[in-house]
C-alpha cells in the first residue's frame, strides 16, 4: 500500500495533529518507510493463530466498589493551563 | 567512594565512614562539574535530595536504615515525583510538577534511597540514541562524540560517569538493555508485571516495563528487592510474593545450559560486537556452561509486529495529552478543535508525531485486521519460539545490540536504521520475558575503546538466577567495574 501526502493530512487529523503541506510531504517518505518495513507482517501465514494482546494470561481484577481516592482537585488543577471556580476552562463548544 | 559497589556504599554509611549527606554533596558536585556537557539529567533539585540525605542520616542513626537507605540515585523522568518538575523528555510536560508519586518513586523513597534527579530519555521513550528529547542530546561517556544510546540515555551515562550511584530505567522495546550495552553497564528489564506502571507515564502499555540500570548484577539485585511487588494501583501488575533477588549470588554455574539462537549471530551483527560476544560465551564454558544451539525463527518479525503494535498503543495513550487538564496548550486558536491540533503539534516532536500517525493509521477503519490483529497473531508466533526454546536451555544469550554507541546524528534522519538497533530486545518485549545486559568487554572502533553488552534472556520471573548468572561472570571479568576517562 502506498500513501498520499492527502492521506497523511488526513490521519494526522483523525490524531488531532496539525501538519502543514510541507510537513505532510516531509513526513510522507519517513511513514513510507517505516510502513515498508511492516509490511513484512503480510508474508506470514497466521491462519487461526489466536491474537497475543497481553504476555501473562491474566484477568481483570475486581475491587469493592468503595471511594479509595482522596479529593486533590487543587493540586491537579495547580498545573492545568486554564480554571475558574474549580472547572477546567476550554473554547465555547456550543454556541 | 564514586565506583563502590551498593552494598559497600550501605556499609560506609552504617558505619559512619561517610554520611549520605556527604555521599550526596558529592554526587551533585560531580553533577554541576559534568552534567554540563554529559546532559545526563534534566531536573536536578539539590534542596529536596539533600533533605532526604538528611532524613536518611537520621535513619541510619536510629538503626532503621534498609539496605539502600541513603544512597543517591538517578529517576528516569518518565517516573511522575511529587513535586518535581516531570517531563518525558517532551515539550508538552515541559510546565508539568508532578502532583503525586509513581509506585517506583514511592518504593525508593521508602526504603531511605536519595533522588539527585530526573535524568534525561528520548521523548515518551520513543527511540535509541536519546536524540528526541526536547532538553537536547546526551553525551555517551565513552566517547562524547556518541549516543549513549535510548531511550533511558540519561540514566545510562549518569551512571557510566558515575553521576549517580545507580538509576533506574524503563525498557519497552529495549530502553533499558541497548544504553546499558552502549554505556558499559548493567541493565535488567524484569518479567512484565514485576515492577508497577503506576505513575509511570504510558508509552506502550502491554509492553512497558521498569527495571535497574547500575555498575553490577549485585547492585542490580538490591534495587530489584525494592522495586518490585504487586500493586493494585497497576491493572497488570502480577499477584505474587515478594522475592528476594540476591538469594541465587555465589551459585555456581556448573550444567548452566546457555542457548545461543542462531539468528541472533546473523547478517546484521557488527563482527566486533561479534567477537566480544563469543569470548564472553567462552568465559560462561569455563564457569561450567553447557551451550546449546537454538532457533527463534521469527526474530526478523519482531521489529514490523513491535512498530504496529507499540505506535497503536502509543496513539491511544499519548491522547491524554490534548491541553486540557495539564501539559502543553498552544497561545492562539480558534476553537477547540484547533486547540487541540494546535496544541499537539507544538508540544510533540517529530518522532512522537510519526508513531502517532502510524499508531492511528493501523488502528484505522478497515485497517485494524490487517495490522493489528495480525501483529498480535505473529506476538503469539514468537512467544512461542521462546517457549521452545527454554525447554532446551535454561537462558539464552546473545549481544544487546548489533553495533557499539554510534556517532550523534549518524542515524537521527532515518527512522527504519534507528529501529533496527532494537533487533535483539524488542522479540523479549513481545513475549513478555525478563532480559538483561551486561558489560562484556570493548571494541576498538575509530581509535576509541567502545563498550559492548551480553544480552541474558531468562524465562519468566527467572530474574534471580539471570543476576546469578551475570554476577559469577563479574567475579571473575572485570569489564563493569571499567570507567570511561576523563570522569
Amino acid at each position: 500500500m502506498s500513501l498520499s501526502s492527502s492521506d497523511v493530512k488526513r490521519i494526522a487529523h483523525l490524531a488531532r495533529i496539525e501538519v502543514s503541506d510541507e510537513e505532510a510531504e516531509a513526513t510522507l517518505q519517513k511513514l513510507s518507510g517505516i510502513l515498508g518495513l511492516i509490511e513484512q507482517m503480510q508474508a506470514v501465514d497466521t491462519t487461526g493463530i489466536v491474537p497475543m494482546s497481553h504476555s501473562q494470561d491474566v484477568v481483570q481484577r475486581l475491587r469493592p466498589d468503595v471511594v479509595t481516592e482522596t479529593d486533590q482537585r487543587a493540586a491537579f488543577q495547580a498545573i492545568a493551563p486554564a480554571v475558574e471556580n474549580g472547572l477546567y476552562l476550554v473554547p465555547k463548544v456550543i454556541e | 567512594m564514586i565506583n563502590s559497589s551498593l552494598k559497600q556504599l550501605g556499609a560506609m554509611l552504617q558505619s559512619k565512614q561517610v554520611s549520605s549527606t556527604e555521599l550526596t554533596q558529592e554526587f551533585l558536585q560531580r553533577i554541576d562539574q559534568h552534567n554540563p556537557e554529559i546532559n545526563a539529567y534534566i531536573t536536578i533539585d539539590a534542596e529536596r535530595s539533600l533533605a532526604q540525605a538528611k532524613a536518611a542520616d537520621a535513619r541510619i542513626a536510629a538503626g532503621t536504615a534498609q539496605p539502600l537507605t541513603g544512597i543517591p540515585i538517578a529517576q528516569k523522568d518518565i517516573f511522575v515525583a511529587n513535586g518535581w518538575k516531570t517531563t518525558c523528555g517532551s515539550k508538552m510536560l515541559d510546565n508539568f510538577i508532578g502532583p503525586y508519586d509513581a509506585t517506583v518513586i514511592k518504593l525508593f523513597d521508602e526504603a531511605g534511597a536519595v533522588n539527585l534527579g530526573k535524568t534525561n530519555m528520548d521523548e515518551f521513550a520513543m527511540g535509541s540514541s536519546n536524540e528526541t528529547s526536547y532538553y537536547g542530546k546526551v553525551q555517551n561517556p565513552w566517547d562524547r562524540t556518541r549516543v549513549p544510546g535510548g531511550s533511558s540515555g540519561g540514566s545510562a551515562a549518569a551512571v557510566a560517569a558515575r553521576l549517580c550511584a545507580a538509576a533506574t530505567g524503563t525498557d519497552t522495546g529495549g530502553s533499558i538493555r541497548q544504553p546499558a550495552s552502549l554505556c558499559g553497564l548493567s541493565g535488567l528489564k524484569p518479567t512484565y508485571g514485576l515492577v508497577s506502571r503506576y505513575g509511570m507515564i504510558a508509552f506502550a502499555s502491554s509492553l512497558d516495563q521498569a527495571g535497574p540500570m547500575a555498575k553490577s548484577c549485585e547492585d542490580m539485585a538490591l534495587m530489584m528487592n525494592v522495586m518490585t511487588g504487586f500493586d493494585e494501583r497497576d491493572s497488570t501488575s502480577l499477584q505474587r510474593d515478594k522475592e528476594d533477588y540476591e538469594r541465587e549470588l555465589g551459585k555456581p554455574l556448573q550444567g548452566l545450559r546457555v542457548g545461543l539462537p542462531k539468528e541472533f549471530f546473523a547478517d546484521g551483527l557488527s563482527s566486533e560486537v561479534a567477537a566480544v560476544v563469543e569470548s564472553a560465551i567462552a568465559e560462561y564454558r569455563k564457569l561450567g556452561a553447557e551451550i546449546v544451539e537454538i532457533s527463534l525463527p521469527n526474530t526478523q518479525l519482531s521489529i514490523p509486529v513491535y512498530y504496529v503494535l507499540a505506535p497503536a498503543e502509543a496513539s491511544s495513550n499519548l491522547s491524554r495529552f490534548d491541553g486540557v487538564r495539564y501539559g502543553h496548550r498552544a497561545a492562539e486558536y480558534d476553537d477547540l478543535l484547533d486547540m487541540y491540533c494546535k496544541s499537539r503539534a507544538e508540544g510533540f516532536g517529530a518522532e512522537v508525531k510519526r508513531r502517532i500517525l502510524i499508531g492511528t493509521y493501523v488502528l484505522s477503519a478497515g485497517y485494524y485486521d490487517a495490522y493489528y490483529l495480525k501483529a498480535q497473531q505473529i506476538r503469539r508466533l514468537i512467544a512461542e519460539d521462546f517457549a521452545k526454546a527454554f525447554t532446551q536451555c535454561d537462558v539464552i544469550m546473545g549481544p544487546t545490540a548489533p553495533g557499539t554507541a554510534f556517532r550523534s546524528g549518524e542515524k537521527a534522519n532515518d527512522p527504519v536504521a534507528m529501529y533496527l538497533e532494537d533487533l535483539y530486545t524488542i522479540a523479549v518485549n513481545l513475549a513478555g520475558l525478563p532480559g538483561m545486559s551486561i558489560p562484556a568487554g570493548f571494541a576498538s572502533v575509530d581509535g576509541k575503546q567502545l563498550p559492548v553488552g551480553l544480552q541474558v534472556i531468562g524465562n519468566y520471573f527467572d530474574e534471580a538466577r539471570m543476576l546469578n548468572v551475570g554476577h559469577a561472570y563479574q567475579q571473575v571479568t572485570d569489564w563493569h567495574s571499567r570507567m570511561p576517562e576523563g570522569l
